[in-house]
């Protein structure tokens, strides 16, 4: 390693976060803008390379400030959190090339600064969650993601003043989740003395019948359920993402709720242990049920949804229904699910989320009876839409089939009235995706085009993004040796080396 | 071309041209495309091609035996008559999505492993759909709507099958796999689905009559073919479909006795040939799964050939009611002809197409010694030839005269059915051609004295009867020849026999489909209930309810938790 790619660790952080007050001093829209599109491009650069190292010469410890872990805070990139890297800088730069057009449409001129430095900063809490192993710095993370998403689901007051009850809701619930993520960490603390990840695993086993740990379980479950929006408490998530600006809903479709699927992952499999979590505090007793009426209700939901944004917003608590029950089943193959599905779900509901933006820049609105005819009024965005729609269901050769095809393999495996339950839950519920996708088809194909609508295109700025997203999910669904490859050689090691 | 190409994909890229085309360079694209794909399949020859590892699942994307080339090779042919039929249609979405329509069957009847076979299945499946909307009429959406959603789930059933077989056995290739538990019977019904098994049936007739003139053509010779040709590679021999092939045969007669709507008496005629085919399957042995596939063959040919004529009638008329129709042989003689060659390709004349396959099927059931199928496929036959055989052509252009005038049929389509009356003559007349393509070494003749004799006493009756007809055409008074002339088809008691069961069948199915409804409608009204827009589940509940929950849901993790606590803990 050169001098400077053995920094990167600690670049990924850290150049986001510094940068965000710059881009908060700047008013104008292209600056700011553009100094976000570069960072963020560089941590998806610089993420690349760690993830090629982590394969090449396995995890990277990364000693910050040079103090030697458990004293100091240590940066640990492995399979999973380079994984997770990627993704989270990948999307993010993605919708940032897309923003341009639509947030300069949605968010006032002079909010512009302001809202590319929380941006920033709501990035740099997801990657600096991702890449710390210290359990302590991952709540302070956790603030920085959610207060700067506050502010940004809020700045879609411009065009809804909705935004603003939205955001506070999801300000106070999410700061209960923080809360008890926080009580439980500190729980551990007590117990072990220690906030270092790894360290707490390696004392794990001397203290894990302890009655602070079995609180601080329930704690850091319960706090991280909220804020992966996993049903039933999701409240906050459908009114956030219906109101934040469109860039907005996309970026976090993508990565925030994933982003709590991570944590939840690590305090399962990697502190907590398989054994433990499974064997002990039978997880899957909780989980299962709650991932299955997840998956069945918030689709239902979703079919007599008015609003685009709403209704995908539905689906994506659904889909978290999935990616929660790929953990429940508490099997390698059931794990793999799980990555594979935040990996492909992600750039699936961005690049809708893209589109739907797309929608709003020429209709004006996001509701189902002002987009009649919109097939024909925008057929390439619409027929992006009609593609990423099959993802969401998991059509064939879209990676939505991918994730339920292991899915569905978990869930044989699990075996018995159970295992063979979920195989057909899981049928229905695609039959569910169906329908409401098809609600909005139906409208944009076979609705008559409203008078004066006018036939346009959104910019060719905006087009292309999506258009990256849809392609890149196709791509996925093919060749699946980068999204099944490494979910695969995850699982394996979170399943085994617990 | 590429090496190994599925010969579908010619017809499914080939499809992406068509919009890019118009008048008669696509015209040529139209006509081209299905010549290509027949000249792919027999320059590939037989063998495997295109293996690919996906998932770690082995697929193949070509396989070309000879039970997939016969299916294959007809399919060919049906594509080129139904395009030359359709070539009058101006619409850009019906060509391009026929192309589709019919690429993915081809398609899936080359597919070596059922992962391919599923998507190829589901395209047939969505791409279909379009051919029913296009008539852009209200009934034809709903109808198309119920298609779609029978479709798609056969098709989720299908992969249901297909990974509970994988789990099972390890291979996803496509071959026999016989009913043997959970998944091969999910496989089955799925299957069943597509091939209409009795009470999986409906959509067939819901919405094949109310697709296009040219999308009804299109619609009947894929769809449910690629389920027989399925049912024939995966489950020859299995003894369930005997019965159920028994049923197919037998109860849709009573339905198109009844039935105003001619291209619905077709479709449900299709439903009683396809019985047919399903009982060669199931019997299994060389003969009768020969007598599948030539079956298959001479049936889209004659099937295809009495829905092409109807379709006529229809384009010309716009109406397709018995009740309204008659007399019309005068305006459009060589539509009749065409007609009639399908009917009496249909009943099983001799030197005809429907005389040489069926045949192989009765041989089959015979030989085995299966006396009661046997009967049943008789009695069939009967009442193949009183409603596809007399019915159809008989109210169209004999009957009362309607005073209906109307030009011929236009020149695209009158080829399009000599291209198929062609096939329904010369299948018959020259069985040895069919018989090289088929599957088994064929050791059949179907021209010997017992055959044509039993087949003709069948079919004397309805002869002299269809003579007499003529003969009271002729001398008119029109009310008495009527009259007449229905006492005579059906003869008193058969008919009211016919309508009698008509009706308890179709009572106790109401009464079956009330009580599902009912239960359905329950259903659904719960969830709007609960789930509809500002209902229960979809409210946004104040931020202090939500907390609410939230402490509830902790404080009962943590005492779920604390059980953990009772158990000796290891230290």
């Amino acid at each position: 390693m050169t001098a400077l790619s053995s920094q990167f660790p600690i670049i990924v952080a850290i150049v986001p976060l510094l940068a965000a007050p710059i881009c908060a001093l700047f008013r104008g829209t292209t600056l700011p803008w553009a100094i976000t599109t570069i960072i963020s491009g560089i941590t998806f650069y610089v993420s690349i390379q760690l993830m090629i190292a982590v394969i090449q010469g396995g995890p990277i410890s990364y000693e910050l400030g040079g103090w030697a872990p458990p004293w100091g805070i240590e940066y640990v990139v492995d399979l999973l959190s380079g994984f997770m890297l990627i993704l989270i800088s990948a999307i993010s730069t993605g919708v940032l090339l897309f923003s341009r057009e639509s947030i300069t449409r949605e968010v006032p001129d002079h909010q512009l600064g302001l809202f590319f430095a929380a941006y920033l900063l709501a990035l740099t809490g997801m990657l600096g969650i991702c890449i710390t192993g210290d359990a302590f710095n991952v709540f302070v993370f956790l603030e920085i993601m959610s207060l700067s998403s506050y502010a940004l689901i809020a700045m879609g007051a411009n065009e809804d003043r909705r935004a603003l009850t939205a955001a506070f809701q999801y300000l106070i619930i999410g700061t209960v989740g923080a809360s008890f993520y926080l009580i439980g960490v500190g729980l551990i603390y007590m117990m072990t003395g220690t906030l270092n990840i790894a360290d707490i695993a390696a004392r794990f086993p001397e203290i894990e019948g302890a009655r602070p740990i079995l609180a601080a379980a329930g704690f850091i479950v319960i706090g991280l359920a909220i804020k992966l929006a996993l049903f039933p408490f999701h409240v906050w998530l459908p009114n956030s993402y219906t109101y934040a600006p469109s860039i907005i809903t996309a970026f976090f479709a993508g990565t925030a709720t994933k982003v709590g699927v991570y944590l939840l992952i690590r305090f399962i499999f990697t502190v907590f242990g398989v054994n433990y979590s499974f064997g002990g505090l039978e997880l899957t007793d909780i989980l299962l049920p709650l991932a299955v009426l997840g998956f069945l209700s918030m689709s239902v939901v979703a079919i007599y949804q008015t609003n685009i944004k709403r209704l995908l917003a539905y689906s994506s608590v659904a889909q978290l229904g999935y990616i929660i029950l790929g953990i429940a089943l508490a099997s390698e193959s059931g794990l793999m699910a799980t990555i594979v599905h935040i990996f492909n779900h992600a750039i699936v509901k961005s690049g809708l989320f893209l589109s739907v933006g797309c929608m709003f820049y020429v209709a004006g609105s996001v509701y189902l009876k002002d987009l009649h005819g919109i097939g024909r009024r925008m057929p390439v965005t619409t027929f992006g839409f009609v593609l990423g729609g099959l993802g969401l269901i998991g059509v064939p050769l879209t990676p939505g089939f991918i994730s339920k095809w292991y899915l569905v393999v978990a869930s044989i495996e699990h075996g018995g009235v159970i295992g063979y339950g979920l195989v057909a839950l899981l049928m229905v519920s695609s039959l569910l995706a169906v329908i409401y996708i098809w609600r909005v088809v139906e409208v944009a194909y076979f609705r008559d085009i409203p008078e004066g609508a006018e036939k346009k295109e959104a910019p060719l700025s905006m087009l292309v993004p999506t258009w990256l997203f849809i392609a890149a999910s196709f791509y996925f669904g093919i060749e699946t040796t980068f999204n099944v490859g490494i979910a695969k050689a995850t699982a394996a090691f979170l399943m085994g080396g617990s | 071309m590429i090496e190994g190409l599925n010969p579908g994909f010619i017809l499914i890229f080939g499809a992406l041209l068509v919009p890019l085309t118009s008048g008669i360079v696509r015209s040529i694209l139209l006509l081209t495309l299905p010549v290509l794909a027949l000249v792919q399949i027999y320059t590939l020859g037989l063998g495997t091609w295109g293996h690919y590892d996906f998932l770690g699942l082995s697929i193949e994307l070509t396989r070309i035996d000879p039970l997939a080339r016969i299916f294959g090779t007809v399919f060919c042919l049906a594509a080129f008559m139904g395009m030359i039929y359709a070539l009058h249609v101006k619409d850009t979405v019906q060509h391009f999505v026929a192309l589709i329509y019919i690429g993915s069957a081809i398609g899936a009847v080359f597919a070596g492993d059922m992962i391919t076979l599923f998507v190829f299945w589901e395209l047939t499946a969505i791409s279909s759909v379009f051919l029913i909307w296009a008539s852009r009429t209200e009934r034809a959406y709903k109808a198309g709507m119920r298609y779609l959603i029978i479709q798609v789930s056969s098709g989720v059933i299908l992969l249901g099958g297909i990974i509970l077989y994988y789990q099972e056995t390890g291979s996803i290739a496509f071959n026999y796999i016989g009913l043997t538990g959970l998944a091969s019977g999910l496989i089955l019904v799925a299957f069943g689905i597509k091939s209409a098994f009795p009470f999986l049936h409906n959509w067939m007739q819901d919405a094949y009559p109310e697709a296009t003139v040219t999308g009804t053509v299109i619609l009947s010779a894929f769809t449910t073919k690629l389920a027989i040709y399925t049912l024939a590679r995966a489950f020859p021999g299995t003894d369930i479909l005997i019965p159920i092939g028994g049923a197919m045969t037998v109860f849709p007669i009573f339905y198109a006795v009844l039935e105003n709507d001619l291209r619905r008496v077709l479709a449900y005629s299709l439903n009683n040939q396809l019985g047919y085919m399903v009982i060669g399957v199931g019997i299994g042995t060389e003969l009768s799964i020969n007598g599948t596939a030539a079956h298959a063959f001479a049936h889209i040919m004659y099937k295809s050939l009495l829905f092409m004529s109807m379709g006529a009638v229809l384009f010309r008329t716009g109406t397709i009611k018995a009740s309204e129709l008659g007399g019309l042989y005068k305006s459009m003689p060589v539509t009749m002809v065409f007609c009639i060659i399908g009917a009496v390709s249909i009943a099983g004349f001799p030197l005809t197409g429907g005389f040489v396959s069926k045949a192989m099927i009765q041989s089959a059931a015979a030989d085995g010694g299966m006396i009661a199928i046997w009967l049943v496929m008789l009695f069939a036959s009967a009442g193949v030839m009183d409603h596809s055989g007399i019915k159809v052509p008989f109210f169209t252009f004999f009957a009362h005269d309607s005073g209906i005038r109307v030009k011929e049929a236009p020149v695209n389509m009158l080829v399009a059915m000599g291209f198929a009356a062609f096939f329904c003559i010369g299948i018959g007349v020259f069985p040895d051609l069919l018989y090289q393509l088929l599957p088994y070494e064929p050791t059949y003749h179907p021209y010997t004295a017992g055959h044509v004799i039993t087949s003709l006493q069948l079919l004397l009756f309805a002869v002299l009867a269809f003579a007499l007809l003529m003969r009271y055409k002729v001398y008119p008074p029109e009310l008495r020849s009527t009259n007449l002339d229905f006492d005579w088809f059906y003869r008193v008691p058969l008919k009211r026999l016919a309508l009698a069961a008509g009706r308890l069948i179709a009572t106790v199915w109401a009464w079956l489909l009330g009580i599902g409804r009912g239960i359905v409608a329950g259903i659904i009204e719960k969830t709007v209930n609960t789930h509809g827009d500002g209902k229960v589940m979809a409210r946004t509940t104040a931020s202090s309810t939500a907390v609410m929950i939230i402490v509830a849901a902790l404080g009962f993790v943590v005492v779920f938790f604390y059980r953990f606590l009772q158990q000796p803990v290891p230290m």
